[in-house]
């Protein structure tokens, strides 16, 4: 059974894209047959960060008006096998997308694909609202501080009455709680929210803890996404993916533990 | 024939906003400071004002009040006690005089037998608001900052309350909130009600509390 996974937050910048780009490649990396669409009309870039933007030729909104089939539109990923990235237009306005073209694409790439992953824009308006109506999973994507934790409750609240699958009475959209830029020391000395204050708020399941790292802008610039590097932000999606693939994997990155003797003598490895 | 309409009597929940006074750079001022934490709380919500403390003599300039209020996301349908003269000159204005709050608890209470409580056993989140109709509310779940609880009846909330709870929505000041952690925005029972802006008092921050009127109509927060 093929299945439709939004990456949503309310909240922008918080790593939505950044999430979508590592979680469809790490899907793609274990075999699962992945196709990663950006919602984010007018704003593309998860094809900047995945290096294919020189490569777009038709976008989702070609794709939704017939000028293009999906199959002339869909881009092969370059650093993984079984990853398609289907773009978003940087020309078009917004109003272009439309329930009934998202429902047709989606149901055609479920035919190929095990997971289709939906990269949401900010908010909560209709961009938002067409990347997570269709949606079987969401991963939400939230920073440690009460803005970002306030918007994902939003957008959590919106998915349990709103959804597809909410309007029909079928069983929820599952929660996955995936919290970003966590930088364990500003969470120990309190200046940022730590997991368990987090969890407290949102009350689903934490699927996993990505680091704040430089790595994430370094990977982004070279358009190859960190899980392809070796880093914490690479474990860390790693472990994501694995989790979201039925596996128990212990928690990391979640403690701050103050640099020892030797660490101190001998610097960090 | 088509029929134009049906006219049916509806118990909408209304809040008055009792003044204490007609200056209004004060009321201005204080409905900044009461509404800022929550912007979004108010939005083309309906309000009577309330005269029965101002001086019978006062000559309120409803069409002044009815611009400041709605800046503030309040619309000002109508009016409830004040003069005779008072009440005319808001009807002049095209307000509605709505009737003083009955003495007689039983009359304010619906006529229909109340129907079973609402249980909703899912977090309810920021931006979602549950309304128990003619009856009381239960939350199984944590109710979130930004979240709002309306019932006609008692509200029980057997978790973290962080959002905004209203019992007695159509004005039973018999109405009670029982709350498992008191965090709460807003309390309000028949249309009095207290914000926390400032902070909850620390011997019932996260307590469990009841909230009920005392026979002076303030908002009584108390551990159980
Ligand atoms: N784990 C991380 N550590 C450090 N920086 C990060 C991390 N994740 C994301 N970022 C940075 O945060 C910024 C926003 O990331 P991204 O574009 O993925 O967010 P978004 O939620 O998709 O934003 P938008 O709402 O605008 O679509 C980028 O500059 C990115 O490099
Ligand atoms: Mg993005």
């Amino acid at each position: 059974m093929s299945k439709v996974i939004v990456v949503t937050s309310g909240k922008g910048g918080v790593g939505k894209t950044t999430t979508s780009a590592n979680f469809s490649s790490g899907l793609a990396l274990r075999g699962k047959r992945t196709a990663v669409i950006d919602f984010d009309v007018g704003l593309r870039n998860l094809d900047l960060i995945m290096g294919c933007e020189r490569r777009v030729v038709y976008d989702i909104i070609d794709v939704i008006n017939g000028e293009a089939t999906l199959k002339q539109a869909l881009i092969k990923d370059k650093n993984c096998e079984n990853l398609y990235v289907l773009a978003a237009s940087q020309t078009r306005d917004k109003d272009a997308l439309t329930l009934e073209g998202v429902e047709r694409i989606l149901n055609e790439l479920k035919e190929t694909f095990d997971c289709v992953v939906c990269d949401s824009p900010a908010g909560i308006e209709s961009g938002a609202f067409m990347a997570m109506y269709f949606a079987d999973e969401a991963l939400v994507v939230t920073n440690p501080e009460v803005s970002s934790v306030r918007d994902s409750d939003r957008i959590l609240g919106i998915m349990a009455a709103k959804s597809k699958r909410a309007v029909e009475g079928r069983p929820p959209i599952k929660e996955h709680l995936l919290i970003t830029r966590y930088d364990v020391k500003r969470a120990a000395s309190e200046e940022m929210l730590k997991v368990e204050d987090i969890e407290d708020m949102l009350r689903i399941p934490l699927i996993g803890v990505v680091p704040e790292s430089e790595s994430v802008l370094a990977a982004s610039n070279s358009g190859v996404p960190a899980i392809h590097e070796k880093s914490d932000v690479a474990e860390a999606y790693k472990d994501v993916v694995a989790r979201f693939l039925g596996e128990d994997v212990p928690m990391r990155f979640t403690t701050y533990t103050k640099a020892g003797f030797f660490k101190r003598l001998f610097g960090e490895r | 024939m088509t029929q134009a309409f049906k006219l049916k009597v509806a118990n909408l929940p209304v809040w008055v906003l009792h003044v204490q006074t007609l200056q209004a750079t004060l009321i201005a001022r204080q409905l900044q400071t009461h509404l800022q934490q929550t912007p979004d709380f108010f939005s083309n919500t309906p309000v009577a004002l309330g005269l029965s403390a101002l001086n019978p003599e006062a000559q309120p300039d409803f069409a002044a009040l009815l611009q400041l209020l709605s800046q503030h996301g309040l619309r000002l349908v109508g009016v409830q006690g004040g003069s005779p003269t008072q009440q005319a000159a808001a009807v002049a204005a095209g307000l509605a005089v709505f009737a003083d709050a009955p003495a007689n608890r039983s009359a304010a209470a619906p006529s229909s037998a109340p129907s079973p409580a609402l249980v909703i056993d899912k977090p309810v989140r920021a931006g979602q608001k549950i309304y128990a109709e003619n009856a009381d509310l239960v939350v199984l779940a944590i109710v979130n900052a930004g979240a709002e609880l309306i019932a006609d009846g008692d509200i029980h909330v057997y978790g973290p309350l962080r959002g905004r709870a209203m019992a007695g929505a159509r004005g039973n000041r018999q109405a009670r909130i029982f709350v498992q952690g008191m965090e709460a925005e807003l309390l309000s029972i028949a249309g009095c009600f207290q914000m926390f802006e400032d902070g909850i008092p620390a011997d019932v921050r996260g307590k469990p509390v009841q909230i009920y009127l005392n026979p002076a109509e303030e908002l009584v927060i108390e551990r159980w």
